[in-house]
């Protein structure tokens, strides 16, 4: 849909799931759910989060994969790998820094969130927004979001030194430009992490 | 991206991950070429029937004399070239009053023929091909076709190439 844009705000998400259901019912993929869904931290708190591929304008996904299965449309839409040249390999898998794709064993297949392409590319909005209570998911013009939310949307992510520019934008607090993860931190464990 | 600053593999200009930067040949693409191709050897092919029938019509090559009778002895041969410059042609006197003449070109593989008093026939030294002296037609060897022959028509005291045959344009 021309002019609309996906807003993602993990901080709206109630943990509902309907997300979740919803795109399993698609029938492209029936039974398959491409939301990322995570909690947060689930020993401590209830909090979740719901995830869409970001569809970044330089997919790192796109770029690894060996058998040129993941192609990125006009739209800047980043395709589901393409069924006849997947190879399952899972190269995506690893190299995605959302950690968006997924690979179902069953079908010996990467299958992750294409916007729903059946849907918007004929003006429909993708199912998980269309369902989402809280509007964790979003998709809307850009003028109502300003008008709607304090937060500001920001699509720049740093990982480390990889930038990234995703399609898809994240509600971040609004003195905020980009979003910064430090992988370092997730890889550092500390000296005595084996010690007992 | 560090990748960008690097120099930029070919297979991946090639196979880019972009839709529309993609240079590999699509389906229709093929299809397409594929039909355009064998509708223009069509038209070649109709051309080149087309100009052979004509040419056919137009026949009529050019008499050209070649030899007086008498100039050449008995199992003698002269070289001559018809129906045009370069093409190289061998006239033989058979008999006493039977002179043949052929294309001088073997039709295995091009090499020059040249007429064997022993055996009486015409030999190409390259792969051993025979032909017969009287009608061209191939006696032995590797070549498949006759060797075309030299219309002659004798005229008072000449003989005179009026033509060709077996030279498969006929």
């Amino acid at each position: 849909m021309f002019g609309y844009e996906f807003y993602l705000d993990p901080s709206r998400c109630i943990g509902c799931q309907s997300c979740l259901k919803a795109c399993e019912e698609c029938e492209t993929h029936r039974g398959v759910s491409m939301i990322n869904f995570d909690f947060i931290d689930r020993p401590d708190g209830i909090a979740t989060a719901a995830f869409v591929c970001f569809h970044c304008e330089d997919p790192t996904c796109a770029q690894v994969c060996p058998a040129d299965a993941i192609k990125v449309g006009d739209d800047g839409v980043v395709q589901s790998a393409l069924k006849p040249r997947c190879i399952g390999c899972a190269n995506c898998v690893l190299a995605c820094p959302f950690g968006i794709p997924k690979l179902v064993p069953e079908y010996e297949q990467m299958m992750k969130c294409d916007m729903c392409y059946d849907r918007t590319s004929i003006g429909k909005k993708p199912m998980c927004a269309t369902v989402c209570p809280s509007q964790a998911l979003a998709y809307v013009k850009p003028d109502e979001i300003a008008a709607l939310r304090r937060e500001k949307p920001v699509n720049t992510f740093y990982f480390g030194e990889q930038k990234i520019v995703t399609k898809v934008y994240m509600m971040a607090p609004a003195e905020t430009d980009f979003v910064s993860v430090d992988v370092m931190d997730y890889t550092w464990e500390p000296e005595d992490a084996y010690a007992n | 991206m560090q990748t960008k600053q690097q120099k930029t593999p070919l297979w991946r200009e090639e196979f880019s991950v972009f839709k529309n930067d993609e240079r590999y040949v699509s389906r229709r693409q093929l299809t397409k070429f594929l039909t355009l191709t064998s509708l223009a050897m069509f038209a070649g092919n109709i051309w080149i029937l087309v100009r052979s029938l004509w040419k056919g019509k137009a026949a009529g090559l050019p008499g050209v004399a070649i030899a007086r009778a008498g100039e050449i002895p008995v199992g003698g041969v002269k070289l001559f070239q018809y129906p045009v410059q370069g093409e190289q042609c061998i006239l033989v006197r058979t008999a006493e009053e039977t002179y043949a003449a052929f294309s001088q070109k073997c039709t295995h593989l091009s090499c020059a023929v040249y007429y064997s008093k022993e055996s009486q026939d015409l030999v190409c030294p390259c792969h051993e091909g025979h032909f017969s002296v009287h009608d061209g037609s191939v006696l032995q060897g590797p070549p498949t076709r006759p060797l075309p022959a030299v219309t002659l028509q004798r005229r008072g005291d000449e003989l005179i190439a009026i033509g060709m045959t077996n030279t498969g344009a006929d």
